[in-house]
C-alpha cells in the first residue's frame, strides 16, 4: 500500500494528486511506524508530516495557481538513466540489507513498557542529546525567518 | 513476528522512488515531495534498526530528521515562491541561469 501511493506521488501530473498521495503514504508510514513500536514518532509523523508540512505543500500549489503541466517530461534518455541508476541502489542495498541479522532485539518486560514512548525519548532528547536539540531548535527559527524574507516580495 | 529485514527492503524501496521522482520529474514541487518521499524512507530505517537493537537513540534521529525536514521544506518552498515570482515557471528545466 505505502509503495503503491508512493508510486502515485510520482506518477501523478497535477501536484494536487501527488500531495494527496503523499498524505496517504505517511498515514500508511505512520502504520509501519507503530508496527515497530515506535508509538511517539508516529503521532509525531501524523502532526508534524501530514499536518503543517502538507499544509505547507497545498498553500503552495494553491498559491502557485498550477493546474496540469502540459505534459513535457524530461526525455527518454533522462528517464531511462533515472531508473537504471534507481534499480541499480536498490538492487545493492537489498543484497547489503538481505545480510543483516533479521530478528528483533528480545526485549524484556521491564524494557517492552518503556521502548518508544515519550518518557524515554524525552529522557534521552533532554539529557544524551540536549546540544543537537537545541541547535535544531536555533535551526528551525532560522528557517522561519529565512522563509519569511525569501518569499516576501519586497521588505 | 516480521522480520526487520522486510521493513528495512521496505524503506530501501521508498528511497529509490523517491531518488526516481527526483531524477526524472520537472514540477520543482514534486521534486520537493520525492525529497520528503526519501527523508521518511531514512526515517523507516533509523525506526527498524532501533528495533533491531532494542535501542531509543534511533528514535532521538527519525525525530531529528523530522525537524529538518520541516526546515527544509519551508525554506524549499519559499525558494519556489520567490523563483516563481520572478520567472513565471516553477519547472525545474526553465532555471538554468547558474548553468553554464
Amino acid at each position: 500500500m505505502t509503495l503503491v501511493s508512493a508510486g502515485l506521488v510520482i506518477t501523478a501530473r497535477s501536484p494536487i494528486n501527488s500531495a494527496m498521495a503523499l498524505v496517504s503514504t505517511f498515514f500508511f508510514l505512520a502504520g509501519i511506524y507503530v508496527l515497530l513500536w515506535a508509538h511517539t514518532v508516529a503521532v509525531m509523523q501524523v502532526l508534524v508530516y501530514a499536518g503543517a508540512i502538507m499544509v505547507l505543500f497545498l498553500f503552495v500549489i494553491m498559491l502557485l495557481n498550477l493546474g496540469d503541466a502540459p505534459h513535457r517530461g524530461k526525455s527518454s534518455v533522462t528517464r531511462l538513466l533515472g531508473g537504471a541508476s534507481a534499480l541499480g541502489l536498490l538492487a545493492v542495498l537489498s543484497v547489503t540489507l538481505g545480510r543483516t541479522n533479521p530478528m528483533p532485539a528480545n526485549l524484556g518486560p521491564q524494557a517492552q513498557a518503556t521502548f518508544g514512548t515519550m518518557a524515554a525519548i524525552g529522557q534521552s532528547i533532554f539529557t544524551t542529546w540536549l546540544l543537537p536539540f537545541e541547535a535544531v531548535s536555533l535551526l528551525l527559527l532560522v528557517a522561519m525567518v529565512g522563509a519569511v524574507v525569501v518569499a516576501k516580495s519586497r521588505i | 513476528m516480521v522480520p526487520i529485514t522486510y521493513y528495512l527492503l521496505l524503506a530501501a524501496a521508498l528511497f529509490c522512488m523517491g531518488m526516481f521522482g527526483v531524477l526524472v520529474r520537472t514540477n520543482a514541487l514534486v521534486v520537493f515531495m520525492c525529497v520528503e518521499l526519501m527523508l521518511n524512507a531514512v526515517n523507516l530505517t533509523f525506526l527498524a534498526f532501533a528495533r533491531m537493537h532494542g535501542d531509543g537513540i534511533g528514535h532521538v534521529s527519525a525525530f531529528f530528521v523530522i525537524a529538518v525536514a520541516a526546515a527544509e521544506a519551508a525554506i524549499g518552498l519559499a525558494i519556489v515562491i520567490a523563483v516563481f515570482r520572478s520567472r513565471g515557471s516553477v519547472n525545474v528545466d526553465d532555471i538554468r541561469t547558474m548553468k553554464h
